[in-house]
């Protein structure tokens, strides 16, 4: 009866362990990134200028998976290499922080709070360059045709990363318990954290 | 661990010359608001150290003076018959007199509120004080709107006449604490608060803030310099005009680089294309005696390491580190440092 007993809390310890061990990664904060040189990043190729074949294929359900899978292998090594082993989009803090520089960045100038504006919506299942965190990364430094500015030199890799991965949990791609439950201004809709999970298809003219 | 240690020297060779930014001795009041509670804080202390006094010399009494009976001594219950008039009178006595001194001191209190609420406000100066994580932003009102400005982390006001602070959080609870001019007031994001100072003595008083708002609210001072009226409006007109332009090739060099790089993503220089709002104003940082909300000495040497790596002296905060080439970075200091 008392083994039991101890079998059972050590069992619950453990799990309760496991259980905090998982919370450390969603809370951990990564102060001392290297500063990144602004040189640096206009030599860094980041990625495909382009994420799947021309436009005319998207229409095409079979090709769009297709090609959505080429979006998936698409980004670049030399863009893991500069996000670094670093999974933001694991991160609360990281999520939160591209949320509060969505803001402070004028993100929603053009992408309005993710419904789309003059830019594309960013909250559907629909992605022209891919969905991946290294392929919004790079249409964020790069910027895109048809107005999407570059922002390489402007902001950090790291920012971008933050960015990207706050992009990420507007369409339910992030984990529930990562994604941002408020916001600091006006709310607009659903909290991240309460969006559905969409999944991504490449669409949409380039 | 060496990282730890760098970090550690880091900040005891910056905190060495902060050493002249004294520090807030609240016993030292330099305006009406902060002597009025100097006055509550002394009565308080003086009343309640000398309820405890007499409490351990009642108790230190009862201790001595208690008959002590062997243990086969029968208990005494004579009080169950003839009543206990003594303790009786001490307890009545010592019920009258808390409550006394307790009303006492609630009167006190709500003298002491009253007093603070009855600051004359005629010709206040109007400031709407911002907390952000981790830095004050500043905006000076005034009826006419050319004439208003906005610094940071360092206020500066007349001597001799009221101030009138709204206060707002942008982000976290933060709280405003300078003792040597005023109680602490908090800060909420979506509330405003006021708070009235009136500073009778010129000097420098070192504000904190007073609720925990994360990692660097250690490092989240503000400066309170209380100036001569002439040296206030002197400081007010050069805050109130456009950045300096640069004259010289560095200078002009710096402000190529300021204007290029992600500086403009989130500070405001006035008179340039750099008006973002989410970073301190440093259309006159060169005029402040410290960086980073007090974190640093505004000098050039700490300027470049602050631009170069923000992190390692104040972790979390909201700037990110860019490595810029040598020269471009001199040029950079020169032209912030410039901005006076």
């Amino acid at each position: 009866m008392s083994r039991l007993r101890v079998v059972v809390g050590t069992l619950s310890i453990a799990l309760g362990a496991a259980a905090s061990m998982s919370g450390c990664e969603r809370e951990q904060r990564r102060f001392d990134a290297p500063p990144v040189s602004r040189d640096g990043l206009a030599s860094v190729q980041l990625g495909p200028t382009r994420a799947g074949p021309p436009a005319s294929g998207a229409s095409d359900p079979a090709s769009a998976a297709a090609s959505s899978t080429v979006a998936d292998a698409g980004p670049s090594a030399s863009a893991s290499a500069v996000l670094g082993a670093r999974n933001h989009d694991r991160n609360a803090f990281d999520v939160a922080q591209g949320k509060r520089l969505y803001r402070w960045f004028n993100c929603n100038g053009c992408h309005a709070a993710g419904g789309g504006s003059i830019g594309p919506a960013l909250m559907d299942d629909q992605w022209r360059y891919g969905h991946e965190p290294p392929q919004i990364v790079a249409t964020i430094l790069q910027g895109r045709p048809n107005g999407m500015p570059s922002f390489a030199g402007r902001i950090s890799t790291e920012q971008a990363a933050q960015l990207a991965a706050y992009v990420r949990s507007m369409s339910g791609q992030v984990r529930e318990d990562v994604a941002p439950s408020r916001s600091d201004g006006l709310s607009t809709g659903a909290p991240e954290l309460r969006r559905d999970r969409e999944t991504p298809k490449l669409a949409g003219t380039p | 661990m060496k990282r730890r240690c760098r970090a550690l020297a880091i900040a005891l060779a910056a905190a060495l010359p902060l050493a002249a930014f004294a520090a807030p001795d609240m016993t030292d009041a330099a305006g009406p608001q902060a002597a009025h509670i100097l006055q509550l804080w002394r009565v308080t202390v003086l009343v309640c150290s000398a309820v405890f006094a007499a409490v351990l010399v009642a108790l230190l009494w009862a201790v001595w003076r208690a008959p002590r009976g062997g243990a086969d001594a029968p208990a005494d219950v004579s009080g169950l018959m003839h009543g206990e008039p003594g303790p009786r009178r001490s307890v009545v006595l010592a019920v009258g007199v808390s409550s006394v001194l307790l009303l006492s001191l609630l009167l006190a209190s709500v003298t002491t509120d009253r007093a603070l609420a009855h600051l004359v406000l005629r010709d206040a100066i109007h400031i709407e004080l911002t907390a952000h994580q981790w830095w004050w932003s500043a905006r000076y009102d005034d009826p006419q709107p050319s004439r208003m400005f906005t610094t940071a982390n360092e206020l500066h006001i007349p001597v001799g006449r009221p101030v009138i602070l709204t206060l707002n959080a942008s982000d976290v609870i933060h709280s405003l604490w300078v003792p040597q001019l005023a109680g602490k007031k908090d800060l909420i994001p979506g509330r405003s608060a006021t708070l009235t100072w009136r500073a009778d003595r010129a000097g420098t008083y070192r504000g904190q803030c007073a609720e925990f708002c994360g990692a660097q609210h250690a490092w989240m001072a503000l400066s309170v310099s209380a100036d001569p009226p002439d040296q206030y409006e002197a400081w007010a007109a050069q805050q109130r005009a456009a950045a300096a332009t640069p004259s010289e090739s560095r200078t002009l060099r710096g402000q190529q680089v300021f204007l290029g790089a992600s500086c403009v993503m989130c500070h405001n220089v006035s008179g340039t294309d750099a008006g973002a709002q989410h970073g301190p104003d440093l259309s006159h940082v060169g005029s402040r005696r410290t960086l980073a909300a007090g974190a640093l000495p505004n000098d050039d040497a700490h300027l470049a390491a602050w631009i170069t790596n923000p992190q390692a002296h104040k972790p979390g905060v909201n700037m990110p580190g860019t490595a810029f080439a040598p020269d471009d970075l001199q040029a950079l200091v020169a032209y912030l440092r410039s901005l006076r």
